[in-house]
């Protein structure tokens, strides 16, 4: 496969740059930093995979958290209470989550927007109540801590590098089915799929095929959780976690692919630095808030776009946060 | 080619479609005539399987389509543009005619491949025959009225179909590009061997240009035949035409 069709010029040279830098970062971080650093893959890789429904596929799946918790439960639990290896779970871990998309999917597409959101928090929270309340399994509201990893894992130098590999290879993953026709057939879903089925689109079948896919990636993130804190608790499934993915992809962009990486980044780090200062973290977080939805409403890296394109003389690309795709 | 037969279509009380019949043969310009409401549009939506009927038959190729799904029947060759203009605003102008495309060539849920080397030509083929090439990567939302109107004619396009539906194509355009739209309606018919079937409220676009007539008015079929032999049909002049 050609790179040049996949990668532009510009976004390789960033990628790769990047990529170095995180790379080289236990070389002159501080420990502490590196240990955010992974709780920004974990969190940008489920906001990622959210931004797959809400953003380019314009599919409101509001309990999105739900999945993430399937993941790390299945991967915590077969090592916590099996002998088996742990690498069976870790496998395992997004499989389940994507099967429980899928079984949650059958019920919810088969209604539009607001009435599919719906449906999917009540089903998702289904799946919390049994986190919850099956003791005997889950230990309850209590969760599992202290799940112990093999040596390859344990510590936060060698957990970080294993995040780092795998949230770069599931970004690399999404990015080649953003690029996709399934990607294209799914932006245009978003965009008007009374149009799609008039196309001879079956727009149910391509939605349900968005939420595997998702619920993978969300399942993926959930297990990278276990191999980071070494823990799992049923607030991982609450709706709480998912409003704040949520937000994660309407403050980074959520009509661009990396746009969720950043709104990652910056909740990690507004949870993490202000919330050392004020307990009121989530105060600023409002604030922040109600600025993007008046002045940034396409998020940070869709206002970032748009600015790149006028700079380029690239008007037809400029009129779209999505003009890099509108423009391919 | 296609036979609508005793179609009915209600919405709570109101009878949108009640006892509609038409016959497209292959290589026809059916025009579908009638004052507002007369149920044009509850009848493309029928056909396409945008509604589901109460009753009634659609045959289309010997095949009862009545009941499909709209993704289905447009896999059976029927592709159709719709009233207000229906695109994909977000994308560029190349991509929306690519989505159209590739769903044909059943390549949409391919997940590994870059859509840039899928159906390039045939896409780029389509454009230039609307001529539309020029602003290929213009963001379809951007595009003038009329611009989107010829779009939708070129997603439609990308289906490869026998039969066209067009729910008004000139709705809302000037008389110089309704003159060239319905001009580039009946290239299209001519070169690519197209059937058409479209509803419009110019009676100088419908009688220049249709092959057949049909008439609607309160939800069913005043008459259908030759353009000479509607406009001389009394029950169509007290009816529509005003005594034209």
């Amino acid at each position: 496969m050609d790179r040049n069709l996949i990668f532009s010029r510009s976004s390789f040279l960033w990628s790769a740059i990047i990529f170095t830098v995180l790379l080289l970062a236990p070389f002159f971080a501080a420990r502490f930093y590196i240990y955010i650093l992974s709780v920004i893959f974990v969190t940008a890789l489920l906001a990622m995979s959210l931004n797959l429904l809400v953003g380019h596929g314009g599919i409101y799946q509001f309990h999105h958290a739900v999945f993430y918790g399937v993941g790390a439960y299945t991967a915590g639990l077969i090592a916590a209470k099996t002998s088996w290896p742990v690498w069976i779970g870790f496998c395992a871990g997004p499989v389940l989550a994507a099967a429980v998309g899928w079984v949650i999917g059958l019920f919810c597409v088969r209604l539009n927007k607001l009435y599919f959101g719906m449906l999917q928090i009540s089903l998702g929270s289904l799946v919390w109540i049994v986190a919850l309340r099956w003791y005997s399994l889950t230990a309850g509201d209590d969760g599992i801590h202290g799940i112990r990893m093999p040596e390859i894992l344990s510590g936060t130098i060698n957990a970080y590098y294993f995040l780092l590999a795998v949230v770069s290879a599931c970004l690399l993953v999404m990015f080649l089915i953003y690029k996709s026709p399934f990607g294209v057939t799914l932006r245009a879903i978003r965009d008007n799929p009374q149009r799609c089925e008039a196309v001879g689109i079956n727009v149910r079948r391509h939605q349900l095929l968005a939420i595997v896919i998702a619920t993978f990636f969300a399942g993926a993130a959930g297990v990278l959780f276990v191999v980071l804190e070494g823990s799992i608790f049923p607030d991982m499934l609450f709706w709480v976690l998912s409003l704040e993915v949520f937000i994660m992809c309407l403050l980074g962009g959520w009509f661009t692919f990396f746009g969720p990486v950043v709104g990652a980044a910056i909740m990690v780090a507004l949870r993490t630095f202000v919330g050392s200062v004020t307990e009121y973290w989530t105060l600023i977080l409002g604030i922040v808030l109600i600025l993007l939805i008046f002045f940034l409403p396409e998020g940070i890296m869709g206002i970032t776009f748009r600015k790149w394109a006028r700079s380029r003389s690239r008007p037809a690309a400029a009129r779209t946060s999505e003009g890099a795709d509108a423009a391919g | 080619m296609l036979q609508v037969e005793d179609l009915h279509k209600s919405f709570e009380d109101f009878k949108a479609v009640n006892g509609a019949e038409l016959a497209v043969r292959q290589g026809d310009l059916v025009a579908v005539i009638g004052p507002n409401g007369a149920g044009k549009t509850t009848l493309f939506n029928l056909i396409t399987g945008h509604l589901k009927p109460d009753r009634g038959r659609i045959v289309f190729k010997d095949q009862e389509i009545t009941r499909l799904a709209a993704h289905e029947i447009c896999r059976k060759g029927i592709a159709r543009s719709f009233q207000i203009a229906n695109i994909f605003p977000r994308l560029s102008v190349f991509r929306n005619v690519q989505v159209s495309v590739l769903s044909q060539k059943k390549l949409s849920r391919t997940l590994f491949r870059p859509a840039q080397t899928l159906v390039v030509e045939e896409t780029s083929r389509i454009l230039e025959s609307v001529g539309l090439s020029d602003k290929r990567l213009d963001v379809a939302g951007s595009l003038s009225h009329g611009d989107k109107r010829i779009l939708e004619i070129a997603i439609a396009l990308g289906n490869e179909p026998e039969l066209l539906i067009l729910d008004e194509p000139t709705a809302g355009m000037s008389p110089d590009e309704t003159a060239s739209t319905m001009a580039l309606v009946k290239r299209l018919a001519q070169e690519q061997g197209l059937t058409i079937l479209f509803c419009e409220h110019d009676m100088d676009v419908v009688f220049n240009v249709a092959t057949s007539i049909m008439v609607m008015q309160h939800g069913h079929t005043i008459i259908q035949g030759a353009p000479p032999e509607v406009r001389q049909n009394v029950t169509v002049q007290e009816a529509y035409l005003g005594g034209v």
